[in-house]
């Protein structure tokens, strides 16, 4: 499956982004076809959540541009509200409206944003709900779930919304390693559904396994962008083999130069 | 109380007190320092003659129910009108200052420093005086009532726009990128999204504002009140120079309390459990 198939979904081309002088973003290209699911890893400082975050322009490139859906979402005169409402999104922190219940977290996007009445939202919510596997938690609120409930609200929250793309910025980083399992089973779910999905992550066995693509990006550009065979079982690169060894054996790392980046 | 453990030949030899003998010294001199201050107060002061213009039944009882149904009830309306208009007010000041456009956020900055830094009693002054004659015929809406909700509000407005202000940059930034990521305008999301939670950060500092507003309604008097616009500073004041003892004044200042005390303890109950509340 490396051939996406048809027109891509997400298309950037000649991404820079610099925060003042510090340059995170060095020239991407990157192309996500239609159900494709492509994971992004590498070591923290590289620019992966970056990358991610200026697909939605929740960060501005300096420099480049980004397609979603055919759409320029780098065309400064692009109504960016209508095409976020085509680009879920999922954060680390999950980000849920703490006010609301988990309910009202799905229900008050849809009503607020896509103008459904509120039995439409309801009825949506309560079925992205039970996609996720916490009907029973319709009426609680964010505060009382766990880690992983709150993420897999969260990812059903962006699902309420109907949009073609996913983006997963590292959605199991903040959980305890007993409750990753289940964020990751919903996300499997939808990556077989067909949903296009871009996910940055550390979770190498959901990238082996799950993955059609797996992209390896170290300080600001993309080393290396493959198979999940090609990528994790026979890197061609150094750097991404001594970002692997790290990662899938940390206990056996020596004290190096280059340490891990802050 | 525990005894005397202490094994000289395991314990390290100490120069004078132990910790322990410090700690209660200390506390000794306290409790005397407190106890010498309240006798002697109790001893000289002429509790006769205070109880003659303080305390008399008989001056107090005149006084109800009208120190109620008018004085408490003018009272407690101004507060309330000056703190509606100074909430709206501080609001729109609060956004201004949050505001991607320059001029806004410096206009809101000199609004701040300029009604913090006044007495409230200079803007009272202001409001009865240059307004009338800035803007001749036109009257205040509400009378005495718009007046007071003029003044109140504005000067409590500087202190509820950085209130607000700190309430909404307390919500986390990962609020607004959701909200943004799911299709919010800015406007919206802060409208639905921020603004809610940030109303729920700063409950506690509104609350204390509008004892302080309810305090600062006693300026009204210097707006020129009818009998009927009397609230409880005044009406004490005045019945207070009609009966030429101070009675009036000293149960007016009960109903202040009546109502601040209360507040204050909500005010604790809401800081409490707004620190439970935090994830």
């Amino acid at each position: 499956m490396t051939t996406p198939p048809g027109k891509p979904e997400i298309e950037v081309r000649g991404l820079h982004k610099a925060f003042g002088a510090n340059e995170v973003l060095r020239g991407i290209d990157l192309e996500i076809g239609q159900g494709e699911v492509v994971c992004v890893i590498g070591p923290s400082g590289s620019g992966k959540s970056t990358l991610l975050r200026c697909v939605n322009l929740l960060e501005v490139p300096t420099k480049g541009r980004v397609f979603v859906g055919g759409t320029e979402i780098t065309d400064p005169d692009v109504d960016i509200d209508a095409v976020r409402r085509r680009i879920g999104m999922v954060f680390q922190q999950f980000n849920l409206f703490p006010h609301l219940s988990v309910t009202e977290n799905l229900t008050l996007p849809q009503r607020r944003v896509l103008r459904r009445d509120k039995t439409e939202a309801a009825k949506v919510a309560a079925e992205n709900l039970r996609r996720v596997g916490l009907s029973e938690k319709a009426t609680a609120y964010p505060a009382s779930l766990s880690g992983g409930q709150q993420q897999r609200v969260a990812i059903a929250r962006a699902l309420a919304m109907g949009p073609e793309v996913m983006l997963f910025d590292e959605p199991t980083s903040a959980l305890d390693p007993e409750l990753v399992g289940d964020v990751l089973a919903v996300m499997r779910m939808l990556a077989n559904e067909g949903m296009t999905m871009m996910v940055v992550t550390h979770e190498m066995t959901f990238a082996r396994e799950v993955a059609d693509r797996v992209v390896f990006m170290d300080g600001g550009v993309i080393v290396e962008d493959g198979t999940p065979a090609q990528v994790i079982t026979n890197p061609r690169h150094d750097r991404t083999r001594h970002f692997l060894s790290r990662l899938l054996d940390p206990a056996m790392a020596e004290v190096d130069d280059e340490g891990s980046a802050p | 109380m525990s005894g005397d453990t202490a094994d000289p030949q395991l314990q390290p030899r100490r120069q004078g007190l132990s910790r322990r003998q410090r700690r209660r010294l200390s506390q000794g001199v306290q409790y005397a320092v407190f106890a010498a201050v309240v006798i002697v107060f109790a001893v000289t002061a002429d509790w006769g003659r205070l109880k003659n213009q303080f305390a008399q039944w008989s001056i107090a009882k005149q006084m109800f129910p009208d120190v109620i149904t008018l004085a408490l009830k003018n009272t407690v309306l101004y507060t309330l009108s000056g703190f509606v208009f100074g909430l709206v007010l501080g609001m729109v000041v609060a956004l201004m200052r949050l505001s991607s456009v320059g001029p806004y956020r410096w206009l809101a900055g000199i609004y701040i420093e300029i009604f913090r830094g006044l007495p409230a009693l200079l803007i009272f002054i202001f409001v009865g005086v240059a307004v009338p004659l800035a803007f001749p015929g036109t009257e205040i809406i509400g009378g005495t009532y718009g007046k007071v909700a003029l003044a109140l509000g504005l000067v409590s407005a500087a202190y509820m726009a950085e209130t607000i202000r700190a309430g909404i940059q307390a919500v986390p930034k990962g609020q607004l990128e959701a909200a943004r990521s799911l299709g919010f305008s800015q406007a919206r999301a802060m409208v639905s999204i921020i603004v809610p939670q940030a109303f729920r950060i700063i409950l506690p500092p509104l609350t204390n504002e509008l004892v302080l507003l309810f305090k600062d309604s006693s300026l009204v008097l210097f707006l020129g009140v009818t009998l009927e616009e009397r609230e409880l500073s005044k009406y004490g004041r005045d019945l207070a120079s009609t009966t030429a003892n101070s009675t009036p004044i000293l149960v007016a200042g009960l109903c202040y309390l009546l109502v601040t005390i209360p507040l204050s303890f909500v005010v604790r109950r809401m800081e409490t459990k707004t620190g439970e509340a935090v994830r």
